[in-house]
């Protein structure tokens, strides 16, 4: 695939100088050193890497060269120029563009108000949405102009970040993980639309940690590691034992999913009908799914085609007028809360870590007891809490998950995400479940953590628990699922192994392929009924 | 060089606690220099406001007699504020309160008994729970806002009050006062020592306190209305209710409130007047939060507001200042507080540029 896409000129043509050039960046923050004299230099029409763990210092420089933070010591060139970038401002003046991991969009506006916004001169409301409209067809990022973002889901926040980058034509875009949301064609439209772009001169900053991604797209790799650079390479010419290796600086095993017979079924949706409260949400419509003890069924899809809204109704958040179209180990649960749903065995695990999952400003021991107070006898007598019983917990989590932190004591918000993770996946599995229910479980995690999450969900099914997955990176569902099924406009697609589909199936299958076919099925069964 | 706020890493611990601190440090200087610019002497209106009013025993006792109402306001507020539930209207709960016991007196109080005056602290705290329940059933039936509702059923209390003293509770051999009949020996509470006006009400206040530190740290329903007021989100996955923690939040600070509104016609008062309280209520929002919503805290902001509210009434007769010199006080601690509390998450430093 790459061939058909020579590389543009990775060294400088003589004479030109370096688009940007970073010498000895350094940023210090109270708790953490983020940068540690880092260089970088990208030429023009270069796709250039810069890889990292989580917490590797990837984000935070790049924030520095869009003048969201001032570095502590070293220099930007621009053009071979110095340059002091104090503000986005200046950076979009200087033909710098960003598509942040955070997305920095305010949430009671529309999305053409947020793009309004963004952009440094002013443009009139009509011949703006236009041109978002036109935009968003040429790149195959869908958005709707007049949309509110509050509404929108983490991958239609990302399309409309991406949009309001390449409105501002920029000289250099950086790209701040912008595949994880995108279906698998998707994610190839966007890499014709970052090559067309890099052979039109543009360069290309392309943060992430997907190596065959980076392989496929980028000419060349800055490696980070603790904030300190771990080296530079030609992703072309390395494995992905390689660059794992100069990333987290050991070895990966990869996961093994023994073969198993599955049991009988544990969770069971059965003709799942429901609307959603909000206006732009989803419906979930003849929602049909069984997932039984020992195997993991995997859900893909583009975020925003209803996995909110399943979750919601798996987790009990959001209950059904059906009582008996949810069922957990054969008990119709439809009406049931989430305290109640955990008490029949089942752990979940939320897409969002802080706020969601966790409480920000607890200790970890305090949020031991937030779904653990329900489940396990020992954190609740009589009314009263066991503080002891949660930290004994807290630290049997920290210790089995590996959890870095400062103890059980420490505030939730002060671990990285794949740690948080890390803790919330080990509360919810050492909470004993018969059903677990893990949504986007390694979003945003570091390579080395979503390992450890994989291998955690793994166990639980060898341990004959029955298992869902919701994720939006293909290649985690197909490694660790033992049936596969797509969520799309609210619908859930025929399930298949791994080994019957593929990744083409299952990429036409999440942008709607599956539901014509169901949908005559479905007027024949109702027609043999009449 | 100039001064930059940087924020930090996690939440100064220390600070948190330094904040009312440092507010009531401001406070006091700035009240000291608006009493300077009023042509007053400042170590006179100093002595006048902060230690003339506990130079005495029965200065003390005055101190803890006010304390009371703030302190059992105060816990209950804050036990909804904790939880993200904002009661506003603890003055109109604590009227009703007053009421509510004042009624069960005026009803059966001719004849002495021993239940009557258990009759009446309870009737009180019935009635700041159904005052409190207004606002309750409207936020989980309609959505509405209980700041609002509870604000406004102040007034709608405090306008209740009015018509039962000047009409169907009116004393009738009162000589046409808008009072009801004083109440008898047995219809008050007990004080605490002679030559004091305490009473026993500071006592079950101070019982309370440490009660509400059980709910808090100790009780299961205490760590879910933590919760919900933290991470709101958090609470509904860990399927924790939301109505009934409005419902708990509201009833709570009810109850204490209107305890406070029967202790005070019970107490000092001893009979119903068109006004039963002098803003206890509304200035112990600003107790709860000098008192970063921990008892021992609160217990310690009432005094402090105590202390302004007699400071305030010695510096009317002593100093001729108007009764606005307490409110001041009150705004200014606030103030000061909230700035203060920046402070807890950022820090000041001084950058070269």
């Amino acid at each position: 695939m790459t061939d058909s896409f020579p590389p543009t000129t990775s060294a400088a043509t003589p004479g030109s100088a370096p688009r940007l050039a970073l010498r000895g960046i350094s940023k210090r923050y109270p708790s953490v050193v983020a940068n540690d004299a880092v260089d970088l230099t990208v030429q023009p029409g270069e796709i250039h890497a810069l890889m990292g763990e989580n917490g590797a210092g990837k984000s935070t420089l790049m924030k520095i060269v869009y003048g969201v933070t001032r570095p502590d010591a070293g220099t930007i060139h621009w053009q071979g120029e110095p340059v002091t970038i104090d503000s986005p401002a200046k950076a979009r003046a200087l033909g710098i563009g960003m598509v942040f991991q955070h997305f920095s969009l305010f949430e009671t506006l529309t999305v053409a108000e947020n793009i309004a916004l963004a952009l440094d001169h002013r443009a009139a409301p009509s011949t703006l949405d236009a041109r978002i409209n036109e935009v968003s067809e040429r790149y195959g990022l869908p958005v709707d102009p007049k949309r509110l973002v509050h509404s929108m889901s983490v991958g239609e926040r990302q399309r409309v970040e991406i949009v309001r980058c390449l409105l501002q034509a920029p000289q250099l875009l950086i790209m701040d993980e912008p595949t994880s949301v995108l279906t698998p064609q998707a994610v190839q439209t966007l890499f014709g639309t970052l090559r067309r772009l890099a052979s039109e001169g543009v360069s290309i900053l392309y943060i992430s940690h997907k190596l065959d991604e980076i392989r496929q797209l980028c000419d060349t790799a800055t490696v980070l590691r603790g904030g300190r650079l771990a080296g530079t390479a030609t992703p072309r010419l390395e494995d992905d034992a390689g660059l794992a290796r100069l990333m987290i600086g050991s070895e990966l095993s990869p996961c093994q999913l023994p073969p198993k017979q599955p049991g009988e079924i544990m969770l069971e949706l059965t003709n799942l009908n429901l609307p959603s409260s909000d206006p732009f949400g989803t419906h979930l419509q003849r929602v049909d799914l069984r997932v039984r003890r020992g195997e993991i069924v995997g859900i893909a899809g583009v975020s925003g085609n209803g996995q909110k809204e399943l979750m919601a109704a798996l987790s009990g958040e959001c209950l059904s007028p059906d009582v008996g179209a949810v069922r957990i180990g054969g008990q119709p649960v439809g009406r049931l809360g989430p305290a109640a749903r955990r008490r029949l065995g089942l752990g979940f695990v939320p897409e969002e870590r802080l706020g969601r999952g966790a409480v920000p400003a607890m200790s970890l021991s305090d949020n031991a007891l937030l779904t653990g107070a329900a489940t396990a006898p020992a954190m609740l007598r009589h009314g009263l809490v066991s503080r002891r019983a949660a930290r004994d917990f807290a630290t049997g989590v920290i210790a089995a998950f590996n959890v870095k932190c400062g103890g059980e004591s420490s505030i939730a918000s002060s671990l990285s995400g794949g740690n948080l993770q890390k803790f919330i996946v080990g509360r919810e599995v050492r909470l004993d479940p018969q059903v677990m229910v893990a949504a986007q479980p390694t979003w945003g995690v570091d390579v080395g953590a979503s390992q450890m999450i994989r291998q955690a969900l793994i166990e639980l099914r060898n341990r004959d628990v029955a298992v869902l997955v919701v994720s939006e990176e293909l290649d985690e569902l197909f490694a660790i699922c033992d049936r596969l099924v797509v969520i799309a406009q609210g619908r859930l697609s025929p399930s298949r192994t791994p080994a019957q589909t593929s990744v083409e199936e299952i990429g036409s299958w999440m942008s709607g392929g599956f539901i014509a076919a169901a949908d005559a099925k479905q007027e024949v069964r109702d027609a043999a009924a009449a | 060089m100039r001064l930059r706020l940087e924020k930090r890493a996690a939440p100064s611990a220390a600070m948190r606690w330094a904040a009312p601190l440092m507010a009531t440090l401001l406070m006091l200087v700035t009240g000291m220099l608006i009493l300077v610019l009023l042509g007053k002497a400042p170590g006179d209106a100093f002595r006048v406001f902060f230690i003339k009013p506990l130079a005495s025993v029965y200065g003390i006792g005055e101190l803890l007699l006010k304390t009371t109402p703030l302190l059992l306001c105060g816990l209950g507020l804050a036990i909804g504020f904790r939880s993200n539930v904002w009661n506003i209207g603890a003055e109109g709960q604590l009227t009703i309160g007053g009421i509510c016991g004042a009624g069960v007196a005026l009803a059966f109080g001719d004849t002495e008994s021993s239940w009557l005056l258990p009759a009446m602290l309870i009737a009180g705290v019935i009635g700041g729970m159904l005052w409190a329940a207004i606002p309750a059933l409207l936020r989980t039936r309609f959505n509405t806002s209980e700041i609002l509702v509870s604000l406004m059923l102040v007034y709608i209390a405090q306008l209740l009050l009015g018509y039962l003293v000047h009409g169907p509770w009116r004393d009738p051999d009162g000589y046409n006062f808008p009072q009801s009949r004083l109440f008898n020996d047995w219809e008050l509470l007990p004080l605490l020592w002679d030559g004091v006006r305490t009473n026993i009400a500071f006592l079950i206040a101070l019982l309370l306190a440490a009660l509400s530190w059980l709910f808090t740290a100790k009780t299961y329903a205490g760590y879910r209305m933590q919760v919900a007021g933290l991470a709101p989100a958090a609470a509904a996955y860990a399927g924790f209710s939301e109505r009934r923690n409005i419902w708990l939040a509201l009833l709570i600070s009810g109850a204490t409130a209107g305890l406070a509104g029967i202790a005070e016609v019970a107490g000092p008062i001893g009979q119903l007047q068109p006004q039963v309280s002098p803003g206890y209520g509304f200035a112990a929002i600003i107790v709860a939060f000098v008192g970063r919503l921990h008892p021992l805290g609160i217990l310690l902001g009432s005094l402090l507001m105590s202390l302004l509210y007699l400071g305030g009434e010695q510096a009317q007769i002593e100093l001729a200042l108007p009764s606005a010199i307490t409110g001041l006080f009150q705004g200014l601690l606030l103030f000061f507080l909230l700035a203060a509390d920046l402070l807890v998450n950022f820090r000041i430093t001084g950058s070269a540029r």
